[in-house]
C-alpha cells in the first residue's frame, strides 16, 4: 500500500491512465494514511462512500479510454469552500451545521476533471489566521517535527498539513494575504496563489473579497500547474472572474529561464528574518543565476505599508461581509428576546476572538468620522504599493523573495496579535497587487523544518511563474519527507 | 488618524461592539480594547505616506464590471432556501417578534 503514497499527482495520474494500479486503490491507500495520520487534525469531514463512488466511476472512465485530466486522484479541499450537501463551516462554530446546497465552481470544476473528493480540511476560522490556531475544531499540527506539535501555518494548515503527511494527494486552499503560501512553506510543499481573477470566488465563503483567491496546495509544481490547469476558468457567477483563456500550464513546465531577470526587491531583507532562511534566499538566488537568469536589484518603497493596508482593508472587507451571519438564514441561532439581541448572542457565541477582532477593527475603519482616515487612505497606499510592482515589472520578469520572516512556530505559544500578523509580512504585498505568487520548499533550517521561497509574476504569467518555480525547485533538490508522514 | 481622539476606549468597543451586531462579555472588553489599540497603532504608520494626488485603488482587475440583461436565471428553490435556516415556517424564515 505504502508504495502508492510516493505517487505526486502528476505521476499517480500517469499510473492511472496506464492502469500500473486503479482509482480505487489509489484511493484506499489515502483512507489508510488518512487513519494512519488521525493525529493530526487536518481533516474535518472524511468522505469514506462517496470517494469510493467516484473513485469506481472514475476507474470505469479510465477503461472506456475516456479519462479526464485529473481522473482518479484523491484530493482534500478547504473548508472554506463550499460543496453541496457535505457540511461547509469554514472552520467556524457560527457555521458548524451548515451544509450547502450547491457546489463551488472551482471544486465543481476539479469533481468535472474526475477528480475525488477524500474530504474537507480544517483551516482558521474563516481564513482568518497564520497558525491554524483560530480553528473552532482545535489546532492542526504540522507533520513535521510531529513530537514538537508545531504551527501548519496558516490559514490553509489542514491542507498544507494533509498533503505533507501524505494524506491527501493534492488540496485546495484559499489566500487573502498569505494563506496558501505561507501555509505551504511551513510544511515542505508547494503552493500557488493565482492571479486575483484566475479562479471564480463563487461559492468560497467570503473573507475578504477583493482579496480572496483560490489556489492550490501540492507536492510539486509540475502538480500545481495541473491542478490549477483544471481550478482557473472564467466564471459568469463572479464578476470579478477574468474573462481570460489560461494556457495549458502544463506546456510551460520545462521551458527554463535563460534570459530571463529576476528581481530581488531590497526590502525584503530585513532584520528579524532568520539567518537559515536568508542563507537558503542567498541560495536561491545564485540557482537562478547559474540557470541562465540575470539578477537585476529592484526596490519596492512602499513594502513596509503592505501589512497595515492590509489589517485595514481585509477586516473592512471581512466586517462587511461577515453581516450575513444573522442566526436567520442559515447557520446557529442562540435564541433571544427581541432581534437585536439574538443578533448580538448569536455572533458573540458563534464568532472566535480573532473573528471578532477583525470585524471589530473593520467596523471602527468604516465607521463614521474614520472613514476617511483609515479606510480611504489604505486604498490609496494600496495603489501606491501595486504601482511599486507595476514599475519593478517594467525593468524584471519576477520577483523573488522569502516566502516567511521565519520557520514554523510551536502550536499554544499564546502571540500577540500583531506578532502573529507579521507572518504575512512577505506574502501581503503581492496580494494586494493581486499579483501571483508560489512558494516552494528549498531546504531545511539547523532544527529541521522546511524553508520556502516565493516567486512572484506579473499579473496572469502563471506560465513563466510555472517555468521559473521549475527551475528553482531542480536546483533546490528537496526531498525530504516529514517525520510525521504517512508511511 | 494617530491623533488621541481615535484611540478606542470602553465606552467605544461597546459602540462598535454595538454597530458590529457582537456581544462582547464585559470580562473580555479591557483585552479587546487593548488589542484594538495596537492594531489601529500599527496602522497609523499610513500617516507617513503623502497620498495628496493619489486615487484609491478598490479593484485590481482592471476590467469594467460586467453587465448582464435583468432577466431571471434562477427561482423556485424555496426549498433549498430555507433549508439550513435555524427556524423558518409557511415557506418564511422566523425571527423574534419586531413589533410590540
Amino acid at each position: 500500500m505504502s508504495d502508492l503514497l510516493k505517487f505526486d499527482l502528476l505521476s499517480a495520474s500517469i499510473a492511472l491512465k496506464n492502469k500500473e494500479f486503479s482509482s480505487l486503490e489509489l484511493t484506499n491507500a489515502y483512507f489508510e494514511a488518512i487513519e494512519q495520520t488521525s493525529a493530526l487534525g487536518a481533516y474535518l469531514e472524511i468522505l469514506k462512500d462517496r470517494s469510493m463512488d467516484m473513485a469506481k466511476a472514475s476507474d470505469k472512465n479510465i477503461k472506456n479510454g475516456t479519462a479526464r485530466p485529473l481522473e482518479g486522484l484523491p484530493i482534500g479541499v478547504k473548508d472554506m469552500f463550499c460543496t453541496k450537501d457535505v457540511k461547509t463551516t469554514a472552520s467556524s462554530k457560527i457555521l458548524e451545521n451548515f451544509y450547502p446546497t450547491y457546489e463551488s465552481t472551482v471544486t465543481q470544476n476539479l469533481w468535472d476533471d474526475g477528480a475525488v473528493m477524500l474530504g474537507k480540511l480544517s483551516c482558521d476560522e474563516f481564513a482568518m489566521g497564520s497558525s491554524n490556531e483560530t480553528a473552532a475544531k482545535g489546532n492542526v499540527v504540522n507533520p513535521w517535527l510531529k513530537n514538537r506539535k508545531m504551527s501548519p501555518g496558516g490559514s490553509s494548515g489542514g491542507s498544507a498539513s494533509a498533503v505533507a503527511a501524505r494524506s491527501a494527494l493534492a488540496a485546495t486552499g484559499t489566500d487573502t494575504g498569505g494563506s496558501i503560501r505561507q501555509p505551504a512553506a511551513f510544511c515542505g510543499i508547494t503552493g500557488l496563489k493565482p492571479t486575483y481573477g484566475r479562479c471564480s470566488r463563487w461559492g468560497i465563503v467570503a473573507f475578504s473579497s477583493s482579496l480572496d483567491q483560490a489556489g492550490p496546495l501540492t507536492r510539486t509544481v509540475s502538480d500545481a500547474a495541473l491542478m490549477l490547469n483544471s481550478m482557473a476558468g472564467h466564471d459568469k457567477k463572479d464578476s470579478t472572474s477574468a474573462n481570460l483563456e489560461m494556457p495549458d500550464l502544463m506546456n510551460y513546465l520545462d521551458k527554463g529561464i535563460r534570459g530571463k531577470k529576476i528581481g530581488i526587491p531590497k526590502e525584503y531583507t530585513q532584520d528579524g528574518i532568520s539567518d537559515d532562511i536568508v542563507s537558503f534566499y542567498e541560495k536561491s538566488i545564485n540557482w537562478l543565476k547559474d540557470s541562465g537568469a540575470e539578477i537585476v536589484p529592484v526596490s519596492l518603497p512602499h513594502t513596509k505599508y503592505a501589512l497595515p493596508v492590509y489589517y485595514i482593508i481585509a477586516p473592512a472587507e471581512a466586517s462587511s461581509n461577515l453581516a450575513r451571519y444573522d442566526g436567520v438564514r442559515y447557520g446557529k441561532r442562540n435564541e433571544a428576546a427581541s432581534l437585536d439581541e439574538m443578533y448580538e448572542t448569536t455572533r458573540g457565541n458563534g464568532f472566535g476572538d480573532e473573528v471578532k477582532r477583525r470585524i471589530m477593527i473593520g467596523t471602527y475603519v468604516l465607521s463614521s468620522g474614520y472613514y476617511d482616515a483609515y479606510y480611504l487612505k489604505a486604498q490609496k497606499v494600496r495603489r501606491l504599493i501595486k504601482e511599486d510592482f507595476d514599475n519593478v515589472f517594467e525593468e524584471v520578469d519576477y520577483i523573488l523573495t522569502p516566502s516567511t520572516p521565519t520557520t514554523s512556530f510551536e502550536l499554544g505559544k499564546k502571540q500577540d496579535p500583531l506578532t502573529m500578523y507579521l507572518n504575512d509580512i512577505f506574502t501581503v504585498p503581492a496580494s494586494l497587487a493581486g499579483l501571483p505568487g508560489i512558494s516552494l520548499p528549498v531546504g531545511l533550517d539547523k532544527s529541521g523544518l522546511p524553508i520556502g521561497i516565493q516567486l512572484i509574476a506579473n499579473s496572469f504569467d502563471e506560465p513563466g511563474l510555472i517555468s521559473t518555480a521549475r527551475v528553482l525547485e531542480r536546483s533546490a533538490e528537496f526531498n525530504f519527507i516529514a517525520d510525521g508522514a504517512a508511511k | 488618524m494617530s491623533n488621541k481622539e481615535s484611540i478606542v476606549d470602553i465606552p467605544t468597543v461597546n459602540k462598535i461592539a454595538r454597530l458590529s451586531r457582537l456581544n462582547i462579555p464585559e470580562a473580555s472588553k479591557q483585552n479587546l480594547t487593548n488589542d484594538l489599540n495596537n492594531i489601529l497603532g500599527f496602522v497609523a504608520q499610513l500617516d507617513e505616506v503623502n497620498t495628496s494626488d493619489v486615487e484609491p485603488l478598490a479593484s485590481v482587475t482592471g476590467h469594467k464590471l460586467p453587465l448582464r440583461s435583468d432577466k431571471v436565471t434562477d427561482g423556485n428553490i424555496e426549498d433549498l432556501v430555507l433549508k439550513n435556516a435555524p427556524e423558518s415556517s409557511s415557506g418564511f424564515f422566523v425571527v423574534p417578534k419586531v413589533i410590540e
